[in-house]
């Protein structure tokens, strides 16, 4: 096929269309920028990384623990090799913080023995210490900890900020992204794609997520079905470095990985999760899992700090009943390719799935080049990294870059305008949270919020109460004082 | 680098009086850091009356409360305003602050922490369902209504009978609201007794004591919220389950003073308070760092705030002028139904006031203070959590005592 790049703007047709604006999404679409293809990313939510992508553990697992064979097993030790030269290129934040898998008396050392053994056969670089060698290092290590899989190459990440610099930097470079559109239908023509009717794509890329069954089922019968498993989290509030310095895994169970204790870029640290099937694929409410987490999490440290708490949020995994990802194009309909079932370790996973999605399945039908002048996004100014003499520089520039609005993560005025201002930028409150973290820290926005408003509405234009939380309908403002309601 | 007698974080109605007062015992050159653009903290948002019947002996609102009180020092040259301008670290007494004009170190002789308190948020307590909108704590809905001038629900419901939220009770009703209740996990109320009146009785807004929010549940907004009962041990009732259909719930659960900045500075901090550890002077564990209202502890009035940061500033003075304390040190210790102390310990020689809390409600009781050389009882009518006690001990009370002293109630 020819590509459509240089008429796309005209014409609504286009080379490649994704459906689904989270990691998988993101980076597809990131990789596919740099090629000379006319690209869509259609979404339903009104931010990038809203489905599980926005709540999970945010972490880059070692490729330790996944079924030998399995996609999930190739591409978490690809996506785990591919994560710090990525996150170099998209300027965004990636912690080599290192991981111990705790194990405890007998029965689970054995199991230990079986990761360590995967270590071997996977070329993943790994150390074992005893409980009390690990504890130098860790001294919150639970005392019935007896020995320990170390796992250097695990890494910690903000994912949403990994898959909105993406989507930010598809965009410097022509993507196009259509935020709260939702698909309705798909037919599929000739030789493109038809979505809602007016839409025509060449080729159709589905990353869905939690819908990529519905997706599908517009087309043909699904071949797997997407079900939804919920993890719940605590978050804890900055503890530097006080509590763990390290993921700290248990032994996996039939049921998964565990409760973990995870630090994260930020500095502060998240507990969970607990796994539990959901029928609804968009019940994000949290639970009793809470309860579930604080009695687990003592299997393997101790002294956790639990007055700390400044948050609590559920996460939706979207799995599928092959049990393993499903990621190829379809066997019945030509240009179509699923990217389906990314539940854990999806994240660590995306980039590879990502890269052999562009590289085996869309390029090979086009005749393209590489993109020339291919344009680099700017790092999210992050204030607290840079020295006096770069700050001031920033204010002299722009004043409001010294005007703290988020006392908590200390985050200025001008850092939050920036954020909005940019491709793919933040239109809601929630949007401006995630990409500079006002809203973050132990007040949870109480003080920034009416703050973080007033400047999305002078960016935006719009009224103070058009102003989102979130989704479409979460108005921050519902009547004006002084009028009948 | 720019130098200072003093550094007062924070120019709220702590950090106000502390200027007043470290002017009045002798420094001639005061910096206040206020990260707002006006003084007077969270008062500006405090429409309500109700400040300033101690102080100066009328009933003022928040904002008239803090401008009659910044009056006393605002032509005074020994005293500087620095708004918009947060600090953000602190090493040793060089501050780093951050403000329009740029960032920059300052330098400080005494640095007192006035930097308030800030509410217990949803995540802290763990509330489950869904992350709708429409959950706020009451301050932050404070807010939105006074500063910015819109509501934030119009069918409101309020966890925990905190002060605030019973504020928020009677102000979005007369906004126009419907607030439908206020749930209280203890069996009896944490606000002040006339607000309990004066913002609930008089407008017929329910109290559910003993009860809680179990969840809240919404998609993009909050729908409804499940009522439920707890039994005395503070344990959910199974079966007490109510639905309750609302699109806000306010929070009124709990302050917790702001001391991240001299938490990583090293300065202990009591476990029940979550503020500073201070002697009679108000300084803490770090020689020349001092603090002071909702920083230090969580105050009921303003009155007392100020009259506390008006006795922070005056012995940040005294150290920067190198007055020192003569009397021996005493620790206080705390037991049997008082929750805490201010201050831990104390300098014998002078009349001292001690403030403090207890853990639960008392009838006809007596706060019994005792050590070796002094034993004192002091009777009580009827004692609640939500209601600061203080006690006032003469020079001459305690110049026998040694050693330590012991604070308890006595049914």
């Amino acid at each position: 096929m020819r590509s459509f790049a240089s008429y796309f703007i005209i014409v609504l047709m286009f080379d490649v269309t994704i459906i689904g604006a989270g990691i998988c999404g993101s980076l597809i679409a990131h990789e596919l920028s740099k090629f000379d293809l006319a690209v869509l990313v259609l979404e339903k939510e009104n931010d990038v990384a809203e489905g599980a992508t926005g709540a999970n553990s945010a972490m880059v697992h070692s490729g330790h623990d996944p079924k030998p064979g399995s996609l999930k097993c190739k591409y978490n030790l690809l996506g785990n090799r591919m994560y710090p030269a990525l996150c170099e290129e998209l300027r965004v934040n990636y912690v080599p913080i290192g991981a111990f898998v705790a194990a405890g008396g007998k029965e689970e050392e054995e199991k230990l023995d079986i990761l360590i053994s995967q270590c071997k056969e996977r070329g993943i670089p790994f150390e074992v210490l005893d409980g009390d060698t690990a504890r130098e290092t860790e001294p919150n290590l639970a005392d019935r900890i007896t020995k320990v899989l170390s796992l250097p190459t695990t890494g910690i990440i903000t994912p949403w900020e990994v898959s909105i610099a993406a989507m930010e930097e598809a965009m410097l470079n022509g993507t196009k992204l259509k935020l709260n559109y939702e698909v309705v239908s798909i037919e599929k023509k000739d030789d493109h794609f038809l979505i809602n009717d007016e839409i025509e794509t060449k080729v159709l890329i589905n990353c869905a997520g939690a819908h990529c069954d519905t997706i599908t089922e517009m087309l043909r019968p699904s071949p797997y079905k997407v079900g939804a498993k919920k993890g719940e989290y605590f978050v804890l509030d900055h503890l530097n470095g006080t509590f763990v310095n390290h993921v700290i895994y248990p032994v996996p169970t039939e049921k998964g990985k565990g409760v973990l204790a995870v630090p994260t870029v930020h500095g502060n640290v998240m507990l969970g999760p607990n796994s539990e099937f959901v029928e609804d694929a968009e019940d994000d409410a949290t639970g009793d899992g809470l309860d579930f987490i604080r009695k687990e999490i003592g299997k393997t440290v101790k002294n956790v700090p639990f007055h700390k708490m400044i948050h609590t949020f559920a996460g939706l995994r979207p799995h599928i009943d092959l049990n393993d990802f499903y990621i190829q194009e379809d066997d019945q309909i030509e240009n179509f390719i699923h990217v389906a079932g990314i539940e854990s370790p999806g994240l660590s996973a995306a980039p590879a799935i990502a890269q052999d999605v562009v590289n085996d399945m869309v390029l090979p039908k086009f005749e393209c080049k590489k993109k020339e002048g291919y344009k680099r996004r700017e790092r999210f100014i992050d204030i607290s990294k840079m020295n006096e003499e770069e700050v001031n520089a920033l204010i002299q520039k722009d004043p409001s870059f010294g005007k703290i609005v988020c006392r908590c993560e200390k985050i200025s005025e001008g850092v939050i305008r920036d954020v909005i201002r940019r491709e793919c930028g933040a239109r809601t409150i929630k949007g401006v949270k995630m990409r500079c973290r006002p809203g973050m820290g132990r007040c949870q926005g109480g003080f920034c919020e009416p703050e973080v408003l007033r400047i999305l509405s002078e960016e935006l234009k719009a009224d103070p109460s058009e102003i989102l939380l979130d989704r479409k309908g979460s108005n921050v403002c519902v009547a004006l004082a002084k009028e009948d309601l | 680098m720019e130098r200072h007698q003093l550094v007062i974080i924070g120019g709220g109605s702590a950090g106000i009086a502390a200027a007043l007062g470290a002017y009045e015992n002798g420094l001639t050159d005061i910096l206040v850091i206020e990260r707002e653009s006006e003084y007077g903290g969270i008062l500006q948002q405090c429409i309500h009356n109700g400040f300033g019947l101690h102080t100066f002996n009328e009933e003022l609102s928040g904002p008239a409360y803090a401008e009659k009180y910044y009056a006393l020092i605002k032509d005074n040259e020994c005293i500087r305003f620095l708004y918009d301008a947060a600090v953000i670290r602190i090493e040793d007494k060089v501050m780093t602050v951050s403000s329009p004009e740029g960032m920059r170190k300052v330098e400080a002789q005494a640095i007192i922490v006035s930097t308030g308190c800030r509410e217990r948020p949803a995540g802290a307590i763990g509330l489950k369902g869904n992350r709708c909108e429409g959950v706020y704590t009451a301050g932050t809905a404070q807010k939105y209504l006074n500063k910015e001038g819109f509501l934030v629900g119009k069918k409101v419901f309020i966890l925990g009978s905190g002060d605030i939220g019973l504020i928020m009770a009677r102000r979005m009703t007369l906004e126009g609201a419907q607030v439908i209740g206020v749930a209280e996990l203890q069996p009896y109320s944490n606000g002040l007794a006339r607000n309990i009146k004066q913002c609930l009785e008089d407008f017929d807004i329910p109290l559910y004591l003993s009860h809680t929010v179990e969840s809240v549940h919404g998609n993009a907004r909050l729908e409804y919220i499940t009522l439920i009962e707890v039994d005395k041990n503070l344990k959910k009732i199974p079966g007490s389950e109510r639905r309750i259909d609302c699109d806000c719930l306010l929070l009124s659960v709990g302050l917790i003073p702001e001391n991240t900045l001299i938490e990583d500075l090293g300065v202990k901090l009591d476990k029940r308070t979550r503020g500073a550890i201070v002697d009679d002077r108000y300084m803490s564990s770090i020689e020349g760092i001092f603090a002071c209202g909702n920083a230090l502890h969580v105050h009921d009035l303003v009155d007392y705030v100020s009259q506390e940061g008006k006795k922070a500033g005056k012995a940040a003075a005294d150290y920067v002028l190198g007055v020192e304390p003569e009397g021996e040190k005493i620790t206080n210790y705390v037991s049997n139904g008082v929750s805490y102390m201010v201050p831990q310990s104390f300098h014998k020689g002078k009349d001292l006031e001690f403030m403090f809390r207890v853990s639960k409600v008392f009838g006809e009781s007596f706060i019994h203070v005792y050590g070796k050389g002094l034993d004192k009882k002091i009777k009580k009518l009827g004692i609640v959590p939500s209601e600061m006690q203080k006690v006032l001990l003469k020079k001459e009370d305690l110049d026998s005592l040694e050693g330590e002293l012991h604070w308890e109630v006595v049914e």
